[in-house]
């Protein structure tokens, strides 16, 4: 269990697990606690050298997460090296936040716990409200950390990527779609309809087909959001979710998205939020998916 | 890549490559945020009235750019947000690298010339992608300009 104590923000109480969002005034408050450590994880890969929290160290979806050759992630050695360079041991809790809403944060925490690392915590309303509070941000790199892990021989230990649990493949998906489970597309509007095979104002992402896997239900994944970047409340995620799309928590849902790092937000949602025992990610998403041979496609707003 | 791919590059644009190529690995980032900070501010009318320039729809993040052509160079001008350092890395590289060439020097700029210029390593391939077609908008406004009837 964490040694690191739980931020007690009564907006975080109605969530189904409180634990997993820290505000910007408790991480304030928390930054040089022993046993936490800070991650950044953005879209803009140069936002942590342009100025990041004090203390925290940058993992890159491109250059850190995914293998180099192959479309997937590290592996269990790759991510042991990584982490014990970053001076994260297995028992550390880790503060995950960055740009867009978290959107990316999220995707690094959903990686995170395919290597089955416990404590994951998001900032709520990510680097977009540190800002706005005018909190301090620094361009120093804490080179320390990995040093002071070493110093430790806190190195972290080689763990198996659990894919099975949060990860779907293209297989699984067809075979769930086959079952008539609950799939959530998280991409725009028109994205879903076919009308685009991108995000709007988002580059061509080479996929052939537009539209999306049939019985997804469409929920773009900022209607989670406050404008703040801030989750919100429970009221509101549950209206959307399960009032509006009729999902239930005890539903085995599959969220996907282009890649699979927009979908890693509404996996965060519908399992920390809102308590859904089975959600797994899609990362394959509809690059793979909108380019396969023979899979099923639907157009249309529905 | 090879010594006859780099050679095609324009002076400005061999200067970053070689920048690149000069600055270990690890500070490469922080190279490449040099650049960013090095990206001009728009001229007023273009400040004023940013659709008078045009907007890179392959970019990841709201990027506008113009090339203008006086007295038989090129000015590039181009803005990006504060909150996407990428872009207006690549903004003001292709600014320092094109700006005060002939049109014709521009034109003659190979389309894949923002991977030569070592920071494929440093950023996603769909990041790279924004670049080129920079490259290319920027070389097709300044066709446009030397042949208006012909586009």
């Amino acid at each position: 269990m964490s040694k690191v104590t739980f931020d007690p923000n009564p907006k975080f109480q109605e969530y189904a697990v409180p634990a997993a969002l820290v505000s910007t005034e408790w991480l304030a408050a928390n930054l040089n606690t022993s046993g936490l450590v800070v991650v950044e994880s953005d879209e803009d890969t140069l936002l942590y050298e342009s100025g990041h929290i004090p203390g925290s160290v940058k993992v890159d979806w491109h250059t850190d997460l995914n293998d180099p050759v192959t479309r997937d992630y590290v592996d269990p050695e790759g991510f042991a090296a990584l982490m014990t360079r970053k001076g994260i041991s297995r028992e550390t809790t880790v503060v995950f936040y960055g740009d867009k809403s978290n959107w990316w944060a999220a995707y690094a925490l959903w990686v995170f716990r395919l290597f089955g690392h416990e404590d994951v915590r998001l900032l709520d309303g990510g680097r977009q409200k540190w800002e706005a509070e005018g909190r301090s941000m620094t361009k120093e790199v804490p080179a320390a950390a990995a040093a002071a892990a070493a110093a430790a021989a806190t190195s972290y230990p080689v763990s198996p990527r659990n894919d099975t649990k949060l990860r779907a493949y293209r297989e699984q998906v067809l075979e769930h779609l086959n079952k008539k489970g609950s799939m959530v597309d998280v991409r725009s509007p028109q994205e879903f309809s076919g009308e685009l095979t991108h995000m709007p104002d988002y580059p061509q992402e080479g996929a052939l087909r537009g539209g999306h896997i049939p019985g997804a239900k469409s929920v773009p994944w900022k209607r989670a959001a406050n404008d703040d970047g801030t989750f919100k409340g429970v009221a509101d995620l549950r209206a959307i979710y399960e009032g509006e799309k009729g999902l239930s928590p005890s539903d085995d849902v599959i969220a996907y998205c282009r890649i699979g790092e927009r979908s890693s937000h509404t996996w965060f949602v519908l399992t920390y939020l809102l308590g859904f025992k089975n959600v797994r990610n899609y990362d394959g998403s509809w690059t793979e998916w909108g380019n396969a041979v023979r899979l099923p496609i639907a157009v249309g707003a529905e | 890549m090879s010594e006859s791919t780099t050679a095609q590059l324009p002076l400005g644009l061999a200067a970053v490559a070689a920048d690149f190529a000069d600055t270990p690995r690890e500070m490469r980032l922080e190279l490449l945020l040099e650049y960013a900070d090095r990206l001009k501010p728009l001229p007023e009318k273009y400040a004023a009235e940013i659709t008078l320039m045009e907007r890179v729809e392959e970019c990841q993040s709201p990027l506008y750019a113009i090339a203008e052509i006086s007295d038989g160079t090129v000015q590039v001008h181009a803005t990006a947000p504060q909150e996407s350092p990428t872009t207006r890395a690549f903004a003001s590289i292709m600014q320092l690298g094109l700006s005060g060439l002939t049109p014709e020097q521009v034109l003659a700029v190979p389309a894949a010339a923002p991977l030569q210029l070592g920071i494929t390593d440093l950023v996603s391939p769909l990041r790279m992608r924004g670049a080129t077609a920079l490259l290319a908008r920027i070389q097709r406004q300044v066709r446009g300009k030397l042949e208006p009837t012909s586009r």
